[in-house]
C-alpha cells in the first residue's frame, strides 16, 4: 500500500523499508518509523477504541503519554498487551492488532455504549447497579469487565529472559533533549560518572522534532556531534529505550531497558528487557514537557492531535495524519506546527486561534478569538465547525486538528516522593514545587523553562550545580545558539457546549462527567479522580490531569492551584511484569538447596518434598510399592526393628564458641545449660520473648567453650538471628561468637536396635562407641572410615537407640554410601521425612505442628524445664497468669477407639456428650499418622487440661468431611514410654 | 533506601532485615519486683513517632551486624548509623 501521507525529509531510513501488519493487514514503513508514524503516513488514522464508549480513536501524542492508540503486540507467548503504538518501534515482520473491539475495529459492537452515554456517566457503577444485590457479581461486572476495556493477556508463557542489573554514578541524567544532552556534555567532560537515559530510541528529545530550535544549525546535527562525543568518554554510559519510571530513596532509580522489543526476538539468551536498580549520587530530570489538549465537542475523532505532536510526525517521521490540518491553540507555539506542515505541502486551512490579539501567520488565516465547536467523521476527522469571534459559524473541511492548549512540565519524577508541584502564572502549567527527592535537580522544560536556550543553559548549569555538591569542578558545555523568546499564552481550557468534550481520552471523562462530579459535592481533586476516573487508565492522566483540574477549578470559582494539584508515583509509564520477576521465574523463583547426598537420594528413586528451599526425601519407593503408605510403613518398621538411616542436613546448626558460650546457651535457652558437662548433649526449647516456644533443638557441648547447637530446618535463619540479637544486643560483653554451619556438615540420622553396630563398622576403631563409653546423649568429635573428622551425637527423635553422624559436607555423598554399604548385613533401609514424622509422632515429640507460635512449653508439657532460678529470653512472661490455667492446652496422645479410623490433623475435640461448637471446644489435633507399630492411627493434640485426663474419650469431628470419630486421650509417648530402648 | 554501614559503608536496605523500636535493647531486669510490668511494656509499647527515630536494622546479607539506625520516617533520611553492640555496651549491658 502506497504511503500516501508521508512527506519529504525526516528523520526516517528510506533505504529500509520494513513490512508490518496491523490487524493482519500488511503496510510498509522504514527504519527509524514507530507503528504510529507509519500507520499514518500510510493513510491509517483509526488505531484504537475508547475504553467506556468504544468510540473510534486515533494517536493523540507521538510519545509515552499516548491515552489512546493501545495496541497488542506480537503473539503466542509474546503477546503484549496495551502498548502505546506511539512508542512501538518498527522493524520488519513486526505485527500489532488493534484491541477492545469486537468483531473488527470499523464495526465495533460495543460502540452501542456511546449511544448510551447519558447513562454511563461519572460514578454509573454506583448508581446503576445497585439493585438486585446478588446480580452485581454474577451478571454487572463481568458484563462490565468484559466491555471495559484494554488489551488481553495470551495465557501462554512468556519464552524470553527478563535481567536485572545495578548501576553507579556521580550523575543520572533523566532524558535526551536539548537539557540533558547540555547536561551530559557538561558532567561527561569533567570527568564525572555520568548515565544518560531516555526513553526514546533516538535520543534529541524535542530537537530532533523540530525545524528551527537552533539558530545556526539543525538539532540532528547538534544531537548527532553530542551523542558521539558521549559515546567517546569511557566515564558517560548513553542509555536509550531506557525507562527511568520511579526515583526512590536516598538516590536510587528504577529503570527499565527494552533490549530487544525493537527485534524480532532477542538474541538467543539475550534478555528482552532488563530492569536497572541505578545508584546515583545527583540526578538531572531532564524529561522535557507534555502538551494539553483542548477539550471541544467531539475533540476526539481519529485525527485530531497535539500540535507538537503533529510537527513532530512531519519534521522527525516524514508522516502526516491528513493532507489538510487545521491547527487550533491558545499560544504561539502551536502556530510553528502550521509553518511547518506548509513547509513539507499540507494544506493548513486556517489556525483556529482563541486570543483576539494571536500574532498572524504567513501563508494560512489566523482566526483569532475563535473556537473550534464540533467536528464531524465517523471513523475519521472529515470537518471542524468553527466559531468566528463575531459568533458566525462555518465548517471547515480537514482530515485533523493539530492543537495546544499549552504545555505541562512533565514533572513526574519529582514527585515520587511526595514532592508537591506549585502552580506558575507565566506559563499556566504546575512546575516541580519543594521536596524534590534528595539528590534531584530539574532542568529544561521540565521546571517549565519551555525555549531551547533555557533548556541548553540550565542542563549545562544543573550539572555544574550537581558535581560541585560532589567536589568535582565542571564548566558549563559550550552551546549553540538557540531561540530565546518565550512563548506567549492565554489559558484556555474547554469550549463551552452542552455535547461531550474529552478531558481524559483514555478513560473517557468529559467536561460534562467533571460538572457532574461537582454538582454531586465531589469536588475535592482526590474525590473528582476517583469519582470520574479521571487519570485512572495506564497514561496516569498525562494529558488530562491539569484539565479537568481547570474545568473544577472554573467550576467552584477557585484558582487552579486552591482547587488542588495532582502528583505522581511510580511508575512513570507502565512496566511489564516480567521486568519485575527477572529470572526469578519458574523453578528460579528461589533458590533450591540440595544436601549432599541428594544424587543418592535420587539414584534411589526418593520422591522428594519442598521443605523451605530444600529439597528432601519424603520416601524411597521399592518396587512393587503402589502407595506412600505402604514405603512408609516399611521404612518405620525397619527401622524400629534393625536399623535406617535419614538425611537430616537440613537441621540448622550454630557453632557457639567462647569462654561464655554456656552462659549465652543459658540465656536464648528456657533450660539450663550451665552445667552440661562436656561430650554431652541437651535438648533446649527456645522461648520467643512473649513466653511463647518457638524453636527446638538440641545442644552439645564439644569442649569447655564450645558448643554446637541444632535448630529446626524451617527456623534455621529465624534462630540465628535472634541468636545474634542477644548477643549483640542485650549481652554485649559476654565473649561468645556465633556462626551459621548448616552447610558445613552433612548429617545423618543412624536409628534402630541395630544402629550402634552398623556404626562401628564405620567409626575408626580408637573411638570407644559402646554404651558405657559412648551413652545416651554423649557426643564427641572422632573419625570415621580411616581418618575422616566426624562427629557424633547419641541423641534420637524416633526413640530408637540412634545416633546421628556428621562430616565435612563435601564427605556426606560418601558417608551416605558408607552407611548403607555398611548397613547391608542389618538390611539397612534408608527413610525420608515421612516415616521421621510417623516415629516422632510415635514417641510423642513436638514439631512445627506442636510449636505453631501459639503454644508455651507448659502446653507442651515441659513447663517444668523454664527455669526459674535464671534469665532466659521469655521466663518472665511465661509465667503470666492467663498462660498457666489449670484448664490450659495440654499435649497428648489420642487413639481411634476403633483402631482403623483415620485421625485428621486439624480435627477439634468435643466432650463425649454435649453441644458440638466452639464454646464446648475441647481441643484440636496437632499431628495425626498410621502407627505400623501399634497397627492404629494415632495422634498428638492439645486438649484442655489434658495432662489429667488420660483414659477419658472424646469425639473427635470434622465437620468439612463430615466426621465424627470416638478417640481416648492417650500419653502422647506411645512408643517406649520409659525410654528403654534409646538407652540401650 | 542506603544504609552507611559503621564498617562496611554504604548498603543497600536491601540486605538487611528490619526489626524495629531500638528500645529493644533495654531488656528489663528480670529479677525487678516489677519485672511482669516491665516486660510488658518493654515487648508491648512501642513509640510511633513522625520523624526521627531509632531502630534496629540487622546486616542478614551481609556481615550478621545489628544496627541501631537513626531515621526520619517522614523523609527517610538517615541521620545516624552505630553498631547495636556499641549502643548496648554505652547502655551499660553488663550480661
Amino acid at each position: 500500500m502506497a504511503q500516501n501521507n508521508r512527506l519529504s525529509g525526516g528523520l526516517i531510513n528510506r533505504d529500509a523499508a520494513l513490512n508490518f501488519t496491523f490487524d493482519g493487514k500488511t503496510y510498509q514503513g522504514f527504519e527509524g518509523d514507530t507503528l504510529a508514524s507509519a500507520l499514518l503516513a500510510n493513510g491509517v488514522r483509526l488505531m484504537g477504541r475508547s475504553f467506556k464508549y468504544h468510540r473510534p480513536r486515533g494517536p493523540l501524542t507521538a510519545g509515552s503519554e499516548e491515552p489512546n492508540a493501545l495496541v497488542e503486540l506480537r503473539s503466542g507467548g509474546r503477546q503484549e498487551p496495551n502498548t502505546r503504538a506511539t512508542v512501538a518501534e518498527l522493524y520488519d515482520g513486526f505485527s500489532a492488532n488493534s484491541q477492545n473491539r469486537w468483531p473488527s475495529l470499523e464495526r465495533d459492537f460495543m460502540a452501542i455504549n456511546d449511544r448510551f452515554s447519558n447513562f454511563l456517566t461519572a460514578g454509573f457503577y454506583y448508581k446503576t447497579f445497585m439493585w438486585p444485590k446478588a446480580f452485581w457479581e454474577k451478571l454487572y461486572e463481568p458484563i462490565i469487565r468484559k466491555a471495559a476495556g484494554l488489551g488481553s493477556l495470551t495465557g501462554e508463557d512468556d519464552p524470553d529472559h527478563y535481567d536485572k542489573g545495578f548501576l553507579h554514578c556521580d550523575l543520572l541524567i533523566i532524558g535526551a533533549g536539548p537539557a540533558g544532552l547540555a547536561a551530559a556534555l557538561t558532567a561527561g567532560r569533567a570527568g564525572a560518572q555520568v548515565i544518560v537515559a531516555d526513553e526514546d530510541f533516538r535520543m534529541g528529545g524535542r530537537l530532533i522534532a523540530e525545524t528551527g530550535a537552533l539558530a545556526e544549525m539543525a538539532g540532528e546535527a547538534w544531537v548527532t556531534e553530542t551523542l558521539a562525543e558521549l559515546a567517546s568518554m569511557g566515564n558517560v554510559r548513553v542509555m536509550p529505550r531506557t525507562t527511568v519510571f520511579g526515583a526512590y530513596d536516598h538516590g536510587i532509580y528504577g529503570a527499565v531497558e527494552r533490549n530487544a522489543d525493537h527485534l524480532i526476538a532477542p538474541a538467543t539468551d539475550k534478555p528482552r528487557q532488563t530492569l536497572w536498580r541505578i545508584y546515583s549520587k545527583r540526578a538531572v530530570i531532564a524529561t522535557g514537557a507534555i502538551e494539553r489538549p483542548i477539550a471541544f465537542e467531539n475533540n476526539d475523532r481519529p485525527g485530531v492531535m497535539l500540535a507538537g505532536a503533529v510537527r513532530g510526525y512531519a519534521n522527525r517521521w516524514a508522516a502526516t495524519p491528513a493532507q489538510s490540518v487545521v491547527v487550533f491553540a491558545n499560544n504561539d507555539d502551536a502556530h510553528q506546527t502550521a509553518r511547518d506542515l506548509m513547509a513539507r505541502g499540507v494544506v493548513v486551512p486556517a489556525i483556529v486561534d482563541t486570543r483576539p490579539d494571536a500574532p498572524d501567520v504567513a501563508g494560512t488565516e489566523v482566526l483569532k478569538g475563535a473556537e473550534i465547536v464540533d467536528s464531524s467523521g465517523r471513523l475519521g476527522l472529515t470537518s471542524v465547525r468553527v466559531r468566528t469571534a463575531n459568533g458566525q459559524t462555518r465548517d471547515i473541511a480537514c482530515g485533523a486538528v493539530a492543537m495546544s492548549g499549552g504545555w505541562n512540565p512533565n514533572l513526574g519524577l519529582t514527585c515520587h516522593q511526595r514532592g508537591r508541584p506549585v502552580w506558575h502564572n507565566d506559563i499556566h502549567a504546575f512546575v516541580p514545587g519543594e521536596g524534590l527527592p534528595v539528590g534531584q535537580i530539574v532542568a529544561g522544560a521540565a521546571k517549565g523553562e519551555f525555549t531551547t536556550e533555557a533548556a541548553l543553559k540550565g542542563g549545562a548549569a544543573a550539572a555544574v550545580a550537581a558535581l560541585s555538591d560532589l567536589g568535582i569542578t565542571a564548566a558549563a558545555a559550550e552551546l549553540p545558539a538557540a531561540t530565546d523568546a518565550p512563548v506567549a499564552i492565554t489559558p484556555f481550557w474547554h469550549v463551552k457546549g452542552a455535547k461531550r468534550a474529552w478531558l481524559d481520552y483514555q478513560n473517557d471523562v468529559t467536561v460534562k462527567d467533571v460538572k457532574l462530579a461537582h454538582q454531586e459535592n465531589f469536588t475535592a481533586v482526590e474525590h473528582l479522580k476517583r469519582y470520574t476516573t479521571l487519570g485512572m487508565a495506564t497514561d496516569q492522566g498525562k494529558t488530562s490531569n491539569v484539565g479537568a483540574l481547570a474545568v473544577m477549578a472554573e467550576l467552584t470559582g477557585k484558582s487552579i492551584p486552591e482547587t488542588g494539584t495532582t502528583i505522581f508515583r511510580p511508575p512513570y509509564t507502565p512496566v511489564a511484569m516480567g521486568a519485575f520477576g527477572g529470572r526469578a521465574v519458574g523453578k528460579d523463583f528461589h533458590p533450591t538447596r540440595l544436601t549432599p547426598s541428594h544424587k543418592w537420594a535420587e539414584e534411589q528413586g526418593a520422591v522428594f518434598v519442598e521443605v523451605g528451599n530444600w529439597l528432601r526425601a519424603q520416601w524411597f519407593p521399592r518396587k512393587g510399592e503402589t502407595h506412600w503408605r505402604q514405603s512408609v510403613d516399611r521404612e518405620v518398621l525397619q527401622t524400629r526393628n534393625s536399623v535406617g538411616v535419614c538425611d537430616v542436613t537440613t537441621l540448622g546448626k550454630i557453632d557457639v564458641q567462647g569462654a561464655d558460650a554456656a552462659a549465652f546457651l543459658n540465656k536464648i535457652y528456657a533450660n539450663g545449660f550451665a552445667k552440661l558437662a562436656v561430650g554431652k548433649t541437651r535438648y533446649g526449647l527456645m522461648l520467643r520473648e512473649d513466653g511463647v516456644a518457638y524453636d527446638d533443638g538440641t545442644a552439645a557441648r564439644l569442649a569447655e567453650d564450645h558448643f554446637v547447637v541444632t535448630t529446626t530446618t524451617a527456623n534455621a535463619v529465624l534462630a540465628y538471628r535472634n541468636m545474634e540479637f542477644v548477643r549483640q544486643c542485650l549481652c554485649p560483653e559476654m565473649d561468645v561468637q556465633l556462626i551459621s554451619t548448616t552447610e558445613a556438615w552433612a548429617q545423618y540420622a543412624v536409628a534402630g536396635p541395630n544402629s550402634r553396630k552398623l556404626l562401628q563398622k564405620i567409626v575408626d576403631p580408637e573411638f570407644d562407641i559402646s554404651n558405657e563409653a559412648f551413652p545416651f546423649m554423649g557426643c564427641g568429635e572422632i573419625t570415621v572410615c580411616g581418618g575422616l573428622r566426624a562427629r557424633l551425637f547419641r541423641i534420637s527423635f524416633s526413640g530408637e537407640l540412634a545416633y546421628e553422624i556428621a562430616v565435612p559436607t563435601r564427605y556426606g555423598d560418601a558417608m551416605m554410601r558408607a552407611l548403607m554399604e555398611a548397613g547391608e548385613e542389618f538390611d539397612a533401609v534408608p527413610y525420608g521425612t515421612e516415616a521421621l514424622g510417623v516415629m516422632r509422632i510415635e514417641k510423642g515429640h513436638a514439631a512445627g505442628n506442636e510449636l505453631n507460635g501459639t503454644t508455651t512449653a507448659l502446653n507442651l508439657g515441659l513447663g517444668r524445664m523454664v527455669s526459674t532460678k535464671k534469665d532466659c529470653i521469655g521466663n518472665v512472661l511465661s509465667r503470666r497468669e492467663g498462660m498457666n490455667t489449670k484448664d490450659a492446652l495440654a499435649l497428648v496422645g489420642v487413639k481411634p477407639v476403633n483402631a482403623a479410623d483415620p485421625l485428621p490433623a486439624g480435627a477439634h475435640l468435643m466432650n463425649a456428650t454435649g453441644p458440638v461448637d466452639a464454646a464446648h471446644d475441647q481441643g484440636y489435633v496437632t499431628s495425626a499418622a498410621y502407627s505400623p507399630i501399634l497397627e492404629s492411627s494415632i495422634g498428638l493434640a492439645f486438649v484442655k487440661g489434658g495432662f489429667d485426663r488420660k483414659g477419658e474419650k472424646l469425639r473427635l469431628v470434622n465437620p468439612l468431611e463430615g466426621q465424627e470419630t470416638l478417640v481416648e486421650i492417650v500419653s502422647a509417648h506411645f512408643v517406649d514410654p520409659e525410654g528403654e530402648k534409646l538407652r540401650a | 533506601m542506603l544504609i552507611d554501614h559503621p564498617l562496611l559503608g554504604l548498603r543497600d536496605a536491601q540486605e538487611f532485615t528490619y526489626l524495629g523500636d531500638a528500645s529493644l535493647i533495654n531488656r528489663p531486669d528480670w529479677q525487678a519486683e516489677n519485672a511482669a510490668q516491665a516486660f510488658h511494656d518493654y515487648l508491648y509499647l512501642r513509640d510511633n513517632p513522625a520523624g526521627e527515630h531509632r531502630e534496629l536494622w540487622f546486616h542478614e546479607q551481609g556481615d550478621r551486624s545489628w544496627l541501631v539506625v537513626t531515621r526520619n520516617t517522614l523523609t527517610h533520611e538517615i541521620l545516624k548509623v552505630e553498631l547495636a553492640r556499641d549502643v548496648a555496651k554505652a547502655a551499660g549491658k553488663a550480661d
